[in-house]
């Protein structure tokens, strides 16, 4: 057991899980001088990073690069001046590039480890009372260790709904379709969330023909309803077809395909594919934990139920990121980790404001959001003051061929706070971080309007929103 | 050269001040001397003068905006100087603004008089709010508070490294909105009222007071004063000032005849110091003058040498000037001894609080006709109360007594004021 050498019969800080929640914890406790042992139950190589790493956030993106620069050769290389001909789209070949990048980041995160003297355990692993982990070792045999602390990251993972159960090869979840050798010809994902969202732009790009399923009335249902109308006009003019108001009804496996039924506000309607990707939501990763040996409770919806220092209901144990309940977000994870390893080690620190975590989802355009939307501000209460700019009035915007989409901000008509701030467009998830900043901080319109913003870029359009916001904007 | 136009520390008590109206703008020439901006201080406008002569470059605090003393209003400079360096320093100082007193330079002399400096409890309550000008708020509590009229010096930041942040402001509103204006808590619940945002005056005097009667202690001396040959003696130089358009006024009289009896007791005119008690060799009266919102107390200094003649058109000039704001600081800073006449109200009589550095103040009621025994037989008589309030680190009762005990016996027999 070359691997275990080091293991130590007793920790300060023992975090089961190593994605982005659990290997930040671990690295911020290593810091602050805590002795820490970090166990990954994930079989593939390598392993560590968890979902985000090697099953979300990481490789769907690197699809999605693949995929805008498919559409930009395909549509735009020659407006540019570029001419290629004979373009040959082929996933297994971005499927393959996005697993490196994977790879690359997770080999990444043992090398912190390390560096910081965290303890790497491969394999599955059990509280056994408050203050003990019982680990199944991925190279064989068991291991029981004991710790001062114990943060739960086990995180999340698909559901679906009873009749659309999972088969690994017509019926998929985000995981499978990550790793797809040629892309389905007819697909249909159910859930317009950003999961489904994100794989409906990656397989359009790819040549297949999407339909996307949605319950509710809007597309990216907890965005602003504005900006999800910017992408929704988008992905028609792509001749994805967009089903609101759609909800699954019930599967009919065929031999030669897949028949969905949905139920519309016409009446019921079937759709035949050869691919089912369900993205309707995650549950949490809390069977064959201990938590109940541990006295650890969940809620009613089955997460675990923490306190806003992340402290479970048992003493000694934290619980962060998707298995502590949503938003299933990987930087609230991470950030809850900081927050659990630094009261573990006794350091003051800061509770998450829920308000002020973005959220970005990387379909194209990009969406970018953090507070409430116009809709919640005005349910809230607030007068509101709405001042919007379009990237059309954008030159950077322009010089990159990317007209599509605004920033919108949502203030606070009497004291100009930022209540809310959404963007689409292109590269708006990098944008997003001056909104957050802007509300951490407490800034208000003024200060966002009166702040320069460097020429030609697209923040520009922020100065410009929240110039709109003071009826002051320039460029429209 | 480069001159900053500053909101000076223009009396002992000011912490803040309002820019009123800036009379020129941006780009306008200014002469040395010329008034470029009037601002409201805690007792009246003032009206401030360039120190040097050029273009007002920038002006850096608008119009109806309320600054800590020692901030940069704006800058005078020539057309093409450069003015950077000047406008990065300044954000609010903390220092005081003693480099350059853009303010009236009487301010300063006004200082230097021996009665004007802000003495014992008065100058060391003050420097604890004014020890640092950066306060560190977000800019949206800085917002919130400043359009609800709530002090950020008084709010304890929650926020990282003490940052007042929204909520703070937020719980300071609530409270202040449930202890506020001493209305009890339960009845500020139910019973509706109007807020009325505090004045820089009225903060200025709430301050004050609450300094005076807190570290103060008072006590009160009353005494009845037969005002009939004052009455007389009065109704008779007017008759003989008539058609010069001078009226002599019960206050001029009870001006001189204060002034007369305070320099036979240099005691009473006097003020504690802390570690010594100042008795002052001149007489220096404050009168109560109400304003529309609040009240001031004009100065006119060396009662004793003046004439009444001499005292009628003063007071009249001051108390005119007072309710038109007009007043330089020096004008009502500083008296030695203050009268406060609310005869005119039918007041009979009333205790007044003292005006620090003071040690004293004469509260006057109204001069009633009543029945009085004199002689054994009852008489109708003009009669006025008044009453002495002293601080008792300066003035003991008898010392006080003695004092009344002139200024009754002055006023019953009002030629000796001619003498």
């Amino acid at each position: 057991m070359p691997k275990m050498e080091n293991l130590q019969e007793s920790y300060d800080f023992v975090v089961i899980g190593a994605g982005p929640g659990g290997y930040v914890a671990a690295i911020r406790a290593a810091q602050l001088g805590l002795s820490v042992a970090c166990v990954e139950a994930e079989t593939r190589e390598g392993g560590l990073g968890g979902v985000c790493l090697n099953w979300g956030c990481i490789p769907a993106k690197a699809l999605l690069e693949s995929a805008a620069l498919a559409r930009h050769v395909r549509d735009d290389a020659a407006d540019f001046g570029v001419k290629v001909n004979d373009i040959q789209l082929d996933i297994a070949a971005a499927v393959s590039r996005s697993r490196q990048v994977s790879d690359r980041l997770t080999k990444g995160i043992k090398y912190l480890f390390d560096k910081n003297g965290v303890t790497t355990i491969l394999g599955h692993a059990r509280l056994a009372g408050a203050k003990k982990v019982e680990i199944e070792l991925k190279e064989g045999g068991a291991t029981s260790i004991s710790a001062k602390n114990i943060v739960v990251a086990t995180g999340s993972r698909p559901k679906t709904f009873s009749g659309f159960e999972f088969d690994g090869d017509r019926v998929i979840s985000s995981r499978e379709a990550l790793e797809l050798k040629k892309p389905p010809e007819r697909i249909v994902i159910v859930g317009a969330g950003s999961t489904g969202m994100e794989f409906a732009d990656v397989f359009n790009a790819f040549g297949s023909d999407v339909t996307i399923v949605e319950a509710l009335p809007q597309l990216l249902p907890l965005e602003d309803e504005e900006v999800a109308n910017v992408v929704g006009r988008s992905f028609k003019k792509r001749r994805i077809q967009v089903k609101t108001n759609t909800s699954v009804k019930s599967l009919e496996k065929l031999a030669s395909g897949l028949r969905v039924t949905v139920a519309t506000k016409k009446g019921d309607e079937a759709i035949e594919c050869g691919t089912l990707l369900m993205a309707v939501g995650r549950r949490p990763n809390t069977d064959d934990l201990g938590l109940e040996v541990a006295g650890v409770e969940l809620d009613e919806s089955g997460w675990i139920r923490v306190d806003e220092y992340c402290r479970t209901s048992a003493e000694g144990i934290f619980a962060i990121g998707d298995v502590a309940g949503p938003p299933m977000l990987a930087h609230k994870a991470s950030h809850e980790g900081i927050i659990a390893a630094e009261r573990a080690a006794g350091d003051s620190s800061h509770p998450l404001n829920p308000a002020n975590i973005p959220s970005c989802t990387y379909c194209h355009p990009e969406v970018a959001s953090v507070g409430r939307t116009e809709k919640q501000a005005l349910e809230d209460g607030f007068e509101v003051k709405v001042g919007k700019f379009p990237f059309s009035a954008n030159g950077r915007a322009l010089t990159a061929g990317a007209p599509d989409g605004m920033v919108k901000i949502v203030a606070d008509a009497k004291y100009g706070e930022v209540l809310g701030v959404h963007m689409v467009g292109h590269n708006v998830t990098e944008l997003i971080a001056e909104a957050t900043l802007g509300r951490v901080l407490e800034t208000t319109v003024e200060e966002l309007a009166n702040t320069v913003h460097a020429h030609p870029t697209l923040s520009e359009a922020v100065m410009e929103a929240a110039l709109a916001a003071l009826d002051r904007v320039i460029h429209i | 050269m480069a001159t900053r136009i500053v909101m000076s520390k223009l009396s002992p008590t000011m912490e803040e001040g309002r820019v009123l109206q800036w009379l020129k703008q941006e780009g306008d020439k200014v002469e040395s001397g010329d008034v470029v901006v009037e601002v409201e201080t805690d007792k009246a406008n003032m009206e401030v003068e360039a120190m040097g002569s050029g273009v007002l470059r920038k002006i850096l605090i608008p119009q109806d905006t309320t600054v800590p003393t020692g901030t940069v209003l704006g800058v005078i400079a020539g057309e093409d100087e450069d003015i950077a360096d000047l406008l990065a320093a300044a954000g609010p100082t903390t220092t005081a603004p003693a480099a350059e007193p853009a303010g009236p330079q009487e301010a300063s002399e006004a200082e230097a008089a021996p009665i004007a400096q802000p003495v014992g409890t008065a100058a060391g309550g003050e420097a604890e709010s004014a020890e640092d000008g950066r306060i560190k708020a977000s800019p949206l509590a800085r917002r919130i508070a400043s359009e609800r009229g709530i002090a950020l010096q008084r709010i304890r930041g929650s926020g990282p490294g003490g940052r007042i942040v929204k909520r703070d402001v937020e719980m300071a509103a609530q409270a202040a909105a449930v202890s506020g204006a001493g209305i009890p808590s339960e009845l500020g619940a139910e019973v509706p009222f109007e807020q009325v945002e505090l004045s820089q005056i009225r903060k200025a005097i709430a301050r004050n007071l609450a300094e005076s009667l807190g570290p103060i202690p008072h006590f009160y001396l009353t005494v009845e004063i037969d005002m009939g040959r004052t009455l007389r003696l009065r109704a008779e130089l007017n008759r003989s000032l008539e058609g010069q358009g001078i009226k002599i006024g019960v206050n001029d009289i009870l001006l001189k005849t204060a002034a007369q009896a305070l320099l036979a007791h240099p005691g009473v005119n006097a003020s504690f110091a802390g570690d010594h008690i100042r008795r002052f060799q001149r007489v220096d009266i404050g009168i109560a003058v109400a304003v529309p919102d609040g009240l001031i107390a004009p100065v006119l200094r060396d009662v004793g040498n003046k004439g009444l003649l001499q005292i009628s058109e003063e007071m009249a000039d001051l108390i005119e000037r007072a309710r038109d704001k007009k007043l330089m600081p020096q004008e009502y800073q500083g008296s030695t001894f203050t009268i406060s006449n609310l005869g005119m109200y039918g007041i009979d009589e009333f205790t007044a609080v003292i005006n620090p550095p003071a040690a004293t103040i004469l509260a006057v009621g109204a001069t009633q006709e009543k029945a009085v025994v004199v002689d054994g037989a009852i008489e109708i008589r003009s009669r006025m109360r008044v009453t002495l309030s002293c601080d008792h680190r300066v003035v003991d009762g008898a010392m006080g007594a003695e004092f009344l005990a002139t200024f009754r016996s002055m006023l019953e027999n009002p030629l000796r004021l001619v003498l």
